[in-house]
């Protein structure tokens, strides 16, 4: 059964940034894109099991800080070599300055 | 630490060292980093295309005017210094550009760098999409013995061969066999454990397209009678790999292998601004290791950032080869010998008892 989990304040990220969040054993990056919205995926490279959240992000790409590569972080959608696996993405929601991701 | 037993080194990337690397967790390890705030580090990675548009401007410029030099000087000696210039920056600082657009570093725009990593790869004689993986595989495995593709001098050290590096002549032998071998074959073993399936066929298509221009320059050049074709397509990476090799080499040579600290298996040397311009800054490349993020023109702010943490940077190229020969001579009867450079009272010590080394005391 899916459930929202609060993950960070809305303003532990910055603008066009990303932070990690671990639940349940597992890692997730958290991100918020330049026009504010904010969106989450699983926390590592599905490459080389790199934190994503060290990594760079830039306009809708997070780009893993190991060997650059990059995803679509609203789609979770690799965008080539050297990383072939898309992301998983998990829905996203804000509310009373809190930002809550649905895992299931 | 206390071994003098020799050990035979297996770098095949499929053999007996792959297995133990993987087995012993050497392999896809988590590796040291020098504590660096993520504001900061965030600033140091922001992209531009400024510096690599300007740089990439005098990069085809020089090559432009040295091979029209060069053709119009041929048939005389006056020809040569035009070759020598085009040869360093045809086949030397295309290395440099290879490797920072092939990071996606060096432009903002994604094309960009994609034009350039396949302009820089064809000059190289380096297939686009396998160089691209054992690049990859260099920075998750770093100088791990059975993993890393990428090791250019191993041990024991073949003097011999890493003087002729110099000439360009092994690499030359060994790329063009490689790149019609990929063309028409495919992929070897050692390939296909580092590029992933789904991307062979791509790497076919790539070395087909360097073989087709090769082969229409060849048959220019029968065309015309001249080796002048050739002279400016193909041979470069003869005679002027010199340069590449000279800064190259001193990224790892004679420092420690299988280690997953990489202030003790890769070196920052202090270059002159020549030199750094035609290798892009990777002379600071534990920096880049640490931090492949980081595009080549923030790394001079990133050392100054991070040198307390990292063992005092070589003053000159001359000073780390005069550091790194005896180490080598040491290394032809003791293959396990390296050196191991000391760090400042200021960095954290290295973690040898994570690093599992059984290698006998180093250098100075």
């Amino acid at each position: 059964m899916a459930e929202w989990i609060e993950a960070c304040g809305a303003d532990d990220v910055d603008e066009e940034d990303v932070i990690r969040f671990d639940h349940g054993g597992r890692t997730f990056a958290i991100y918020r894109s330049p026009d504010d919205e904010y969106f989450a995926t699983d926390g590592l490279c599905t490459h080389e099991k790199v934190h994503l959240a060290d990594g760079l992000v830039m306009d809708d790409v997070i780009e893993c800080p190991k060997h650059n590569g990059r995803f679509n972080y609203k789609t979770g959608a690799a965008k080539g070599a050297p990383v072939c696996v898309n992301l998983q993405t998990y829905p996203v929601k804000v509310e009373a300055g809190k930002v809550f991701i649905q895992l299931g | 630490m206390t071994s003098m037993e020799k050990t035979k080194r297996d770098y095949s990337l499929v053999g007996e060292s792959t297995k133990r690397a993987i087995e012993t967790g050497l392999a896809s390890a988590e590796w040291y980093h020098t504590e660096v705030p993520r504001k900061v580090m965030k600033e140091l990675m922001q992209r531009s295309d400024g510096p690599a548009i300007r740089d990439t401007i005098v990069w085809a410029g020089v090559q432009i005017v040295s091979a029209a030099g060069a053709i119009y000087f041929w048939g005389t000696w006056w020809c040569v210094p035009f070759f020598l210039v085009y040869g360093v920056f045809y086949a030397s600082a295309s290395d440099s550009r290879w490797h920072e657009c092939g990071h996606g570093t060096a432009f903002r725009t994604r094309w960009m760098n994609d034009v350039v990593y396949q302009i820089a790869s064809f000059q190289l004689m380096r297939n686009p999409v396998a160089w691209r993986w054992s690049h990859a595989r260099h920075h998750t495995d770093t100088i791990i013995v059975g993993r890393d593709a990428e090791i250019a001098v191993m041990r024991p050290p073949d003097l011999l061969k890493a003087a002729l590096a110099f000439t360009g002549l092994l690499d030359f032998r060994y790329s063009l066999p490689a790149l019609f071998r990929q063309a028409l074959v495919g992929l070897n073993a050692e390939e296909k454990s580092y590029v992933p399936e789904m991307e062979h066929h791509k790497a076919v298509v790539a070395a087909r397209w360097h073989v087709a221009i090769y082969a229409a320059t060849v048959a220019l050049a029968i065309a015309l009678g001249s080796w002048l074709p050739l002279m400016l397509i193909g041979l470069p990476r003869l005679y002027g790999t010199w340069h590449m090799v000279l800064t190259g080499l001193l990224q790892h040579i004679g420092l420690a292998d299988n280690v997953t600290d990489h202030r003790l298996n890769t070196r920052t040397v202090y270059m002159n601004p020549v030199s750094r311009f035609i290798y892009w800054n990777m002379n600071y490349h534990v920096e880049h290791h640490m931090f492949p993020m980081v595009p080549y023109h923030a790394l001079p702010r990133l050392h100054e950032l991070i040198k307390h943490d990292l063992p005092e940077a070589n003053p000159s190229m001359w000073h780390a080869y005069r550091e790194v020969w005896p180490v080598l001579l040491k290394q032809l009867k003791y293959e396990d010998f390296y050196l191991k450079r000391d760090l400042p009272p200021t960095a954290k010590p290295y973690r040898d008892e994570f690093h599992n080394m059984t290698v006998p005391s180093a250098a100075e």
